[in-house]
């Protein structure tokens, strides 16, 4: 990698590092139950869920499964699933 | 909460950090940055924050940031202050956000000067209690009866021995505008309060409640569990200091005994199973109890003139 004069990097470069990798658990989420209420955009500490339109979206590229999602969600329409490699 | 667009286009700390799973402070500076918009520079001083966001190459920051030493975070956000004053940059706002170890301790000489020239800087302190960084170091700010790398507990050891240090006061001490607390518990809490100190000019501060799965030990997914019931306990009172005054604090809804709050972290493990545990916890609980006397964190308790905020 090149090095900038005063190691300047820009802005939003770690996109380029999937920490989807890290995940041994899998957030599934369930649409019939959603409420649409925004918390587990809200609580993500990975800013890995998103809102598409009407629906949820979990980026699986970037989400390191960490369950936070599924435990606060009020609905209980997340359910985590062991990651098969 | 409405259903807004909210992707990585809008985000401005976006994913591919490399925070463990679940960081509390990660989701704090998240809720930071959604508070204070684009047009801020963030001055990070070494610890955790600095760490998981500076993998060269790789930063997670949409808004202009440096790092620099851990003792002289506060130094050189006057020092892009001056900067920006000098380049007549009004639009633009300095932010430091610090650990509790370069807030409490290795920077606390250089953001006492800070806060008494009143530079005008929003100094947030993303507290988790110890030196997570380097695995778990004890810290002023590591809470009584915990056991640290440094003090661990064992045999003839019962941890950390000495309370945390009440920063908060000792700040609103220097006679500043505003000094606040939050947890990563209430998010919109978080940001109300970010909003309101932006407000204000000079030297300001907001002391947030991180909670660490890695180091506190409990599962990825109780990081707001643990930081309610931190709340909800007393053991982390939240409220606003306008001119050296509480001027709002959040109530407990429900008091839980310290216990529910010390139980679900590993770090607080050996007060259950020593046979004297219980007279450490009662110590704990005293403490708890002062805090919610002290702010007035029950209803029935709110000091005069405090506006009460549920």
């Amino acid at each position: 990698m090149e090095i900038t004069i005063g190691a300047v990097v820009q802005g939003g470069t770690s996109l380029g590092y999937k920490t989807g990798t890290w995940r041994d658990e899998r957030p599934i989420l369930d649409m019939e139950q959603c409420k649409a209420c925004g918390v587990c955009v809200s609580v993500c500490p990975d800013s890995a869920v998103h809102v598409k339109g009407e629906t949820y979206i979990i980026d699986y590229d970037y989400c390191k499964g960490c369950g936070l999602c599924g435990y606060e969600c009020p609905a209980d329409a997340i359910s985590m699933v062991k990651e098969e490699k | 909460m409405s259903t807004q667009n909210l992707s990585n286009d809008q985000e401005l700390f976006v994913s591919g950090h490399r925070a463990c799973h679940g960081c509390g402070m990660s989701l704090a500076v998240r809720h930071i940055l959604k508070a204070t918009g684009k047009d801020v520079i963030v001055v990070t001083p070494t610890g955790c924050l600095e760490t998981f966001t500076s993998p060269y190459g790789y930063s997670p920051w949409r808004v202009p940031w440096i790092h620099h030493l851990f003792e002289n975070g506060p130094a050189i956000a006057t020092g892009v202050v001056a900067a920006l004053k000098a380049q007549k940059r009004e639009s633009e706002r300095v932010v430091a956000i610090g650990g509790d170890g370069s807030t409490f301790d290795i920077g606390f000489g250089s953001l006492s000067g800070m806060l008494e020239r009143g530079d005008d800087v929003l100094y947030i302190c993303v507290d988790n209690g110890a030196y997570m960084n380097t695995g778990g170091q004890r810290s002023s700010a590591s809470p009584i009866y915990s056991s640290t790398t440094t003090d661990p507990a064992g045999k003839r050891s019962l941890g950390k021995l000495q309370k945390k240090k009440d920063l908060p006061t000792i700040i609103a001490a220097h006679g500043v505008p505003y000094v606040a607390t939050a947890s990563v518990a209430y998010l919109k809490d978080l940001q109300k309060k970010v909003k309101k100190a932006m407000g204000y000019h000079g030297a300001r501060y907001i002391q947030i409640d991180s909670t660490c799965p890695s180091v506190w030990g409990f599962p990825s997914d109780q990081t707001l569990e643990v930081a309610r019931r931190g709340v909800q306990s007393g053991m982390v009172p939240l409220f606003e200091m306008e001119d050296g005054e509480v001027t709002k604090v959040r109530k407990i809804k429900k008091k839980i005994p310290v216990e529910e709050y010390l139980k679900t972290q590993k770090r607080f493990k050996h007060i259950f199973s020593d046979a004297d545990g219980r007279e450490e916890i009662q110590t704990i609980q005293a403490l708890a109890d002062s805090n919610i006397e002290r702010y007035g964190l029950l209803k029935k308790t709110a000091p005069q003139d405090a506006e009460v905020q549920d």
